[in-house]
């Protein structure tokens, strides 16, 4: 790679101080640093350094994501070929899946970089890694029928509203690829909810079978949810949905590599877990037995399995800048998101989608959480003291 | 004997280079500095001009804050230069040595009966104080203060550190007299720390000279030979008290001038780290010259000069002096070179707690770690990472943006009166984002002790 590293040395002098291009240098930097680990030493404080960093880190998390990517581009075309009853080889339902997607990825990260590299320009400060991830949550929680313009909208606002009026990566308060997703979500129902799951393209000489029905299994399980799938469809995934939510197999994976790697917390997916079982147990017990299929009857465990609760809770309630940064803080975090989940899921058939709003309002509370948290670590702190004085 | 304590959060950096179990001893240099930036918080005075004759023990300089506060010349002979920087700041007080050390003789102690006075007196007069530090702040204690306890950590857990038991073996006498006279000033709460299997001291070191009630075993991976940590598990400091803590090796320097009735400041240095051809251990004397310390053992010329371990030493050279608390020297290779497509690669030879790279395939691994960062610096973006490598009852990120805050009262509360740099080192080294958290916990140090 020695013509890459002299083309870097040749022209980092235009980019630098004085240099023609001087405002660019954030962009140049970036481009750099993306190519080469930068040959930065350490300074004052500690003379080695752990390896890891952050473009370490969200390219871990996009490893992770890549199960449900590759799932979802195969159930795109699962499902499209499922609508006009033809039995196809999975390579050909991957392919079509593949052509799909595809677009849908390159328009989110084409538009989220580009805001983000012209920030960096404008504010003078160095391209940060974040929406590398952003990017690819962004479509992942599209339905594979979304106007392109409609990715780049949804970029440009998690860049820029999500993450960039707040300085950047590390100082946003709420998941900015969710942030976005809502954003669309509130402003183009008529997009992101009804028949839009699967992608119904003509296929010639062929018509859309009798049976088909559009709907996801949250909206099944608004309607009554005994007619929900079958447990195991769920699990598996082969179900319409947004992009990468419908396998909580493919989650699962994903949440293996990102406990097993430290990148992910165990603790917020545990807690969000437990939330949701609590939740929708206790439901059971309460629920009313003259009106049997309340939605309160759904066995407890369905919710883990519904809609887009494993995903929610593998890559979204898990970014480490949104949600609660105390140790013991992240048990309440994710605690409430599962219970919230299914609370709004069970009393709130006007908003599906409960895990996406469980989640970010509970990053809006993860501070007063990490609040209560600090203060009783204080207290304790304090009446240790007073304990050894006395 | 108290009961272990286990300290289960923190970890061992294997690093290759670790010191072989020989003693050297290194040429005496033709060229000694002492170096004020060694001492933490003093303003110096200086007590000799160029051409005076100094003894070993005589008094070089002293804290303008403390006059009694005094730091003394290793050697005997002539000072030869004063080495000043910016605003006249002085860097380095040379000398020019005796063939034969001349000593400044003080009385030579019968140590059963000393009092607190009388110890205090002789290690202000010789300018042995300087050894003995104060939490808060690890900061040249006041001799006018009375300390709740004295804590001397009898192992060190940094990576490459030195093994106390080998390198003290000979002074053992020194090392209990020392002891002794710690005893004496912390009226018998001296507490020491050792470790419950291998490595530093052993109760046998010890002798009676400590409490065995005031003996505490640990175990664990590093920071448990710091001595802060030890502090914090066995009486943590609460707002308003103060605790002194001593170096082993320094306690031998403050024995021996109880026993011998003279400052002689010979140290044992472990010599390690990768780019040393036969790493072991060196017999020095403070202020000498590193590159007769270094001798022929350096095996490339592109590394970095290390006094202290690869977490808290400070950067030096050829051309430095063997500094006044310095027990190892550790040489690694510079990582200043860019590596392609770097944190895209399986990375089966990169060190990382997280195991976002292959290496943790590899649990008992070596490494040949260099200074290269890994990265560029960040805003705060991962959360627990701190907290797997500090084992105390703090919330390490609250305290450190307590600090950028400058919120007095939140850092007291969040217990930066327990803490140093070196317990956060490792903090540190973990951290992804590549803040510099032992500077800016120093920041918050020294904004405490001002604004206290």
């Amino acid at each position: 790679m020695k013509f890459l590293e002299d083309f870097f040395n040749k022209t980092r002098p235009h980019f630098q101080k004085g240099g023609k291009f001087e405002r660019w240098y954030p962009a140049f930097e970036a481009l750099e640093t993306f190519a080469f680990t930068p040959p930065l030493t350490t300074h004052d404080g500690v003379h080695v350094r752990d390896s890891i960093d952050l473009k370490r880190t969200m390219f871990t998390v996009i490893v992770a994501m890549i199960p449900t990517l590759l799932f979802g581009m195969w159930n795109v075309g699962y499902q499209h070929y499922q609508a006009y009853g033809m039995e196809m080889s999975h390579l050909d339902y991957f392919m079509f899946g593949f052509w799909k997607v595809l677009p849908i990825i390159v328009v989110s990260y084409a538009a989220g970089l580009g805001v983000e590299f012209l920030f960096s320009v404008l504010r003078g400060h160095s391209v940060s890694e974040g929406y590398l991830v952003s990017g690819l949550l962004i479509p992942l929680t599209m339905p594979v029928t979304v106007p392109l313009w409609m990715v780049a909208l949804g970029a440009i606002f998690c860049t820029l509203i999500g993450k960039e009026i707040f300085g950047g990566t590390g100082m946003n308060f709420m998941n900015p690829a969710l942030l976005a997703r809502a954003f669309l979500f509130f402003a183009f129902p008529a997009y992101m909810s009804g028949d839009i799951w699967t992608d119904l393209s003509p296929e010639a000489g062929h018509a859309i079978v009798d049976g088909y029905s559009g709907a996801t299994n949250l909206v099944t399980f608004d309607e009554n949810f005994r007619n929900l799938p079958s447990p195991a469809d769920m699990f598996w995934g082969f179900e319409q949905g947004s992009i990468g939510e419908t396998s909580v197999a493919a989650c699962l994976i994903g949440a293996l590599i990102l406990v097993g790697t430290g990148v992910g917390s165990w603790r917020i997916m545990l807690s969000c877990v437990l939330g949701a079982l609590f939740m929708g147990y206790l439901f059971n017990l309460l629920a009313p037995a003259s009106m049997p299929n309340h939605a309160m009857h759904t066995p407890g465990y369905y919710h883990l399995l519904m809609g887009s609760f494993a995903f929610g809770t593998v890559y979204m309630a898990t970014d480490p800048v949104s949600a609660a940064h105390t140790e013991k803080g992240k048990w309440f975090y994710g605690f409430f998101i599962g219970a919230l989940t299914v609370i709004l899921r069970v009393f709130n058939p006007a908003y599906p989608e409960a895990v996406m709003l469980s989640i970010l309002l509970m990053n809006v509370f993860a501070p007063v959480i990490d609040h209560l948290v600090v203060e009783q670590h204080i207290k304790s702190r304090l009446k240790k003291s007073k304990l050894s004085r006395a | 004997m108290g009961k272990t304590i286990n300290i289960r959060r923190g970890y061992d950096i294997r690093l290759v280079g670790e010191a072989k179990k020989v003693l050297r001893e290194a040429p005496v240099s033709d060229l000694f500095a002492v170096k004020p930036a060694d001492f933490p918080a003093i303003i110096p005075k200086l007590l000799v001009q160029p051409g005076d004759e100094v003894l070993a023990g005589q008094a070089l300089f002293y804290d303008k804050d403390r006059p009694n506060v005094r730091f003394p010349s290793p050697v005997s002979g002539e000072v030869a230069e004063i080495v000043r920087g910016e605003k006249r700041r002085i860097l380095q007080v040379r000398i020019l040595p005796d063939r034969e050390v001349r000593y400044a003789e003080f009385p030579k102690a019968d140590l059963g009966r000393l009092d607190r006075a009388t110890v205090i007196q002789q290690l202000l007069d010789s300018g042995c104080w300087q050894y003995l530090r104060q939490r808060p702040f690890s900061i040249i204690a006041d001799p006018v203060d009375v300390p709740k306890a004295i804590f001397v950590s009898g192992f060190d857990s940094a990576p490459l550190a030195p093994d106390w038991g080998f390198a003290l073996a000979s002074e053992r006498e020194n090392l209990q007299a020392g002891l002794r006279m710690l005893n004496i000033l912390a009226n018998g709460n001296l507490h020491v720390g050792i470790r419950e299997q291998g490595g530093g001291l052993s109760e046998a070191d010890l002798g009676d000279a400590v409490p065995s009630a005031n003996v505490h075993r640990f175990c664990g991976p590093h920071p448990a030979g710091n001595v802060g940590i030890q502090i914090h598990h066995i009486d943590p400091i609460q707002p308003g008290e103060k605790v002194w803590t001593v170096n082993v090796q320094d306690a031998v320097i403050i024995g021996r001038l109880f026993r011998e009735g003279r400052f002689r400041a010979d140290r044992v240095l472990a010599l390690t780290g990768s780019c040393i051809r036969q790493p072991g251990y060196v017999h020095v004397r403070t202020g000498q010259r590193m590159s007769d310390v270094l001798g022929d053992q350096l095996n490339s010329d592109h590394c970095r000069i290390i006094q202290g371990n690869v977490l808290t030493g400070k950067t030096s050279s050829a051309d430095d002096f063997v500094s006044f608390y310095t027990n190892q020297i550790t040489v690694i290779p510079e990582g200043d070179k860019p590596e392609f497509l770097g944190w895209l690669l399986p990375g089966f030879h990169k060190l990382s707690l997280s195991r976002t790279y292959f290496s943790w395939l590899w649990p008992k691994r070596k490494y040949n770690l260099d200074t290269n960062t890994h990265g560029e610096e960040r805003a705060f973006v991962m959360s627990g990472e701190y907290e797997k490598v500090l084992p105390m009852n703090i919330l390490p990120t609250y305290l450190l943006k307590a600090i950028l805050a400058r919120d007095v009262e939140r850092m007291e509360q969040l217990g930066i009166y327990e803490v140093a740099e070196e317990d956060f080192a490792l903090c540190e080294f973990v951290c992804t984002s590549k803040i510099p958290v032992q500077r800016i916990l120093a920041e918050g140090l020294e904004y405490m002790r001002k604004e206290g």
